[in-house]
């Protein structure tokens, strides 16, 4: 599913003394396949942006907007928003918004905070239940739970049938993050999903969604701080900075230009850091910032230049 | 005289002999100097967050000795320990008392009963300490998270504490919150001479110390110079930690036979690949 | 909503917004009792005309008193129509049954109309100009003498100040909660009222046990700062100011104006 964001602009407690533009007429679009990476500081508009993407935060309906925005004389009005997942039309009223859900998971910050269920499997089968027409199918509901917690790395015969809150930090996340998944979503948006986990849970996180995306999950829309993990796994990353879009790039063109992310009070991976140390000696390296990629670049120079 | 020391501490939740997973902490032995920075490392339920709670009494240990600057810890003086070891917490919302920067800083001040005047002195010196003398009349629950671990930190600082114990301190923090609280630890340190025991699992805080512990299963298991145990990588993956970003990219270009030295400075190692390059064509 | 307006505090800069809190509060139990001793509508209007002035040193645009008001609106209504078919009284215009419509029916009505609006207008006063961080200070300050009878008026006051540092926080991880369940497909709006109860489930568990493990912690941090000491000081004395005199003042004056026009010119009905 291709997600077509035109035009988009919100604001948060309007027209009182304490309104603050969280978007301001942001548009870009994420190609389906894509891992795709959103950067900015906290209050950026990142978070409020992606909350869009499945409906939580709706567009204004077509006919409040024309009553709202009077057009100035000599200036033309603002042109409309656009919000479309894939088929689903996000400023249409009539969007069956549980369809879009259905689509497009979304992985909150924090998300262990969320479960609420006596037993590991009941809470993973929450979104199931709430998804399916009728009743769900007993054992269709089980095989889907044990594949959801196997992606995680969970053993469905160990955990199943645990209290969710006896488990471990990591442990309890993986569960919620199951919770989500079990919707086999096509799009899965994950706002800083390894926040607050130690150097292993936050390269399993990685792992697994690498492991998921590209068979049923065919999009991937994550928020991270991290501008190495960004290197690492996006195909492009949207930078937001106080409510606008300042650009969307492939990381290897991103971190090029350090200053474009400096100026912004934003870090850059370390591996740019190298590059850009590199250059001041006079040494030019090429890559496209994923340490892998950096090491074997500067491997070939050391091989080509001996 | 050791700012802090742990003498042979025996710790558990649960009970060991019933409960094979119990957590526990046997003969524990550690030690920090006054003025060091020490960062304690460790993944997960390591047990380095115990630690930091039985410094300063939150949790009693069920043997062995706590010392603070050579005072035995004990009931009869907790408070005493208290005012010198002050302990900031992991979570920024889960520890402002009030709902005005300057009524949290108050807080430790006003329960030790300190003259009025004085309590105001504490606050213009914490609130300076943090960078946020400005912000003293703010409202906490609208300040970002790095400015609510200030606060935490400023309300701790009014008790004058010569140890300061940052539990995590940083893991719910965006990195510009981080930057804020470990620039700010770092002076507190220099200038005030404080002795920090900053628990992370941030590689990259580590790097700052003066030393390094890493914590496996309740006990200590290495420490050293922060260079010298981010060099024994294979230990510290046995351990469940990941070696910090610059330490993997130095160790893979060893590996691909490149002669670089250890070094967690970036400037350093684009000398040392610069001067590899330039010195081979 | 991480304002300090979760209450209905209006920030500006006015002599009654710097008035002290407790005396805010005791001017308010005054002016509660005179338009309650007011029995003719001269008192009342003394009482309308003191309310007046401080709405108008307040600086709270008037929009804002009217709207405390409209909260109060079917109760005042619902007060005024009651007593204008119950009240019974010499001149008769319109009787049916024990229903009946007089002429004091009418004044006592109206009468009792006035002292609502007053008195909503007055409490949304003292809401409006002090912050809920000033109300419980001048709600702790007024409450010292019970510790005569050992009350615990300082951990009330922590409460109180503790509870008001969190409402914001948990406000916000409600709405987190609540938009994670939504996410998951959880629908909050439709289906019978025991469905709609038990699909708040999915919130409360999570939030609950979330304001516990806040708890803990706070608890443990609030130790960490030497709390549980014997001795305890507070650092943030209210004092009184020449504002606050001439408040008080104000308030005597009306007391005792109503007290004299209802010895002097008796009861309306």
């Amino acid at each position: 599913m291709r997600i077509v964001v035109e035009h988009l602009s919100y604001t948060y407690q309007p027209r009182t003394p304490f309104a603050v533009k969280a978007l301001d007429d942001v548009t870009l679009t994420i190609e389906e396949g894509e891992f795709f990476g959103v950067i900015g500081h906290t209050g950026s508009g990142k978070s409020t942006f992606v909350q869009h993407l499945n409906g939580l935060i709706r567009l204004p309906s077509s006919l409040k907007r024309q009553k709202k925005i009077k057009p100035k004389k000599g200036c033309l009005p603002p042109p409309p928003p656009v919000l479309k997942v894939g088929d689903f039309d996000l400023g249409d009223k009539k969007t069956d918004f549980r369809a879009l859900r259905k689509s497009v998971g979304m992985v909150f910050q924090y998300p262990e905070y969320q479960l609420f269920a006596e037993t590991v499997k009941e809470d993973v089968a929450f979104g199931l239940k709430n998804f399916s027409e009728g009743k769900p199918d007993p054992r269709q509901t089980e095989e889907a739970v044990r594949e959801a917690l196997s992606i995680v790395g969970l053993d469905y015969d160990e955990i199943a049938d645990k209290s969710p809150f006896d488990l471990s930090g990591g442990q309890k996340r993986r569960v919620a993050i199951a919770g989500v998944i079990v919707t086999r979503p096509e799009v899965l948006v994950l706002d800083e999903p390894a926040a607050g986990l130690d150097p292993l849970g936050k390269r399993e996180i990685m792992q697994l969604l690498h492991r998921i995306h590209g068979s049923w999950c065919k999009t991937i829309v994550i928020v991270s701080h991290d501008m190495d993990e960004i290197a690492e796994n996006c195909t492009r990353a949207a930078v937001f900075s106080e409510g606008k879009l300042v650009c969307v790039l492939p990381p290897s063109e991103l971190f090029r230009d350090a200053g474009r992310l400096t100026d912004l009070g934003l870090d850059i991976p370390l591996t740019a850091k190298l590059v850009l140390a590199l250059r001041e000696r006079g040494v030019e390296i090429d890559c496209n910032f994923r340490t892998e990629d950096f090491v074997a670049a500067v491997l070939a120079r050391k091989g080509g230049a001996s | 005289m050791h700012a802090l020391e742990f003498r042979d501490v025996d710790f558990s939740y649960g009970d060991p002999s019933q409960d094979a997973n119990a957590f526990r902490i046997r003969k524990l032995n550690f030690t920090v100097e006054e003025g060091e920075f020490v960062a304690v490392l460790g993944h997960n339920g390591s047990g380095k967050s115990t630690l930091a709670r039985l410094a300063n009494g939150i949790l009693t240990a069920d043997g062995g000795e706590i010392r603070v600057f050579d005072t035995v810890l004990g009931e009869k003086n907790l408070f005493e320990i208290r005012k010198q070891v002050g302990v900031v917490f992991q979570n920024p919302d889960n520890q402002t008392v009030a709902s005005i920067v300057e009524d949290d800083v108050a807080f430790g001040a006003e329960n030790v009963a300190l003259p009025r005047e004085e309590i105001g002195r504490r606050i213009d010196f914490a609130l300076g300490a943090v960078g946020m003398r400005e912000l003293r009349g703010a409202t906490v629950s609208r300040l970002s998270g790095g400015q609510k671990q200030r606060v935490a930190i400023a309300g701790v600082l009014a008790l004058k504490p010569r140890i300061m114990i940052l539990d995590e301190s940083t893991a719910m923090l965006d990195p510009r919150g981080r930057k804020e609280i470990i620039d700010v630890v770092l002076r507190l340190n220099k200038e005030e001479k404080i002795t920090v025991v900053l628990v992370t699992h941030f590689m990259e805080e580590a790097l700052l110390a003066d030393r390094a512990v890493v914590m496996n299963r309740g006990d200590i298991v290495m420490q050293g110079a922060p260079s010298e145990i981010f060099a024994r990588s294979d230990e510290l993956l046995a351990y469940n930690l990941a070696l910090p970003r610059i330490a993997v990219i130095t160790k893979s270009l060893r590996e691909g036979g490149m002669s670089v030295k250890d070094t967690l400075d970036i400037s350093s190692l684009a000398d040392e690949i610069a001067g590899e390059l330039k010195c081979g064509s | 909503m991480k304002d300090v307006a979760f209450g209905q505090y209006y920030p500006a800069d006015s002599f009654v917004h710097r008035l002290d809190p407790r005396l805010k509060i005791l001017f308010l139990i005054a002016y509660i009792v005179a338009i309650f001793v007011a029995s003719n509508f001269y008192g009342l209007a003394l009482c309308a005309a003191v309310l007046i002035l401080a709405v108008a040193l307040s600086r709270l645009p008037v929009g804002k008193v009217f709207r405390a008001v409209r909260g109060a609106l079917i109760l005042v209504i619902f007060t005024a129509v009651i007593n204008l078919l119950f009240h019974s009284g010499k001149t008769v215009y319109w009787s049916c049954g024990i229903l009946c419509i007089s002429k004091e029916g009418i004044l006592f009505s109206a009468y009792l109309v006035i002292r609502l609006v007053l008195l909503v207008i007055c409490s949304s006063l003292l809401t409006y100009t002090t912050t809920p961080v000033a109300l419980t200070d001048g709600i702790e300050s007024l409450l010292t003498p019970l510790k005569w009878i050992r009350f615990p008026v300082h951990a009330l006051a922590l409460i109180m100040s503790i509870a008001l540092r969190m409402i914001p926080t948990l406000m916000e991880e409600t709405e987190r909660i609540k938009n994670a369940q939504k996410a998951r497909g959880a629908n909050f709006e439709s289906g019978n009222p025991l469905r709609r109860v038990k699909a708040f489930i999915p919130i409360l568990v999570p939030l609950l046990l979330s304001a516990f493990r806040r708890a803990d912690e706070l608890g443990d941090a609030m130790e960490a700062r030497c709390y549980g000491g014997k001795k305890r000081v507070k650092y943030k004395k209210l004092r009184f100011s020449w504002r606050d005199l001439l408040a008080a003042i104000l308030a005597a004056a009306l007391i005792a104006g109503v007290v004299l026009l209802r010895v002097y010119l008796g009861e309306i009905v």
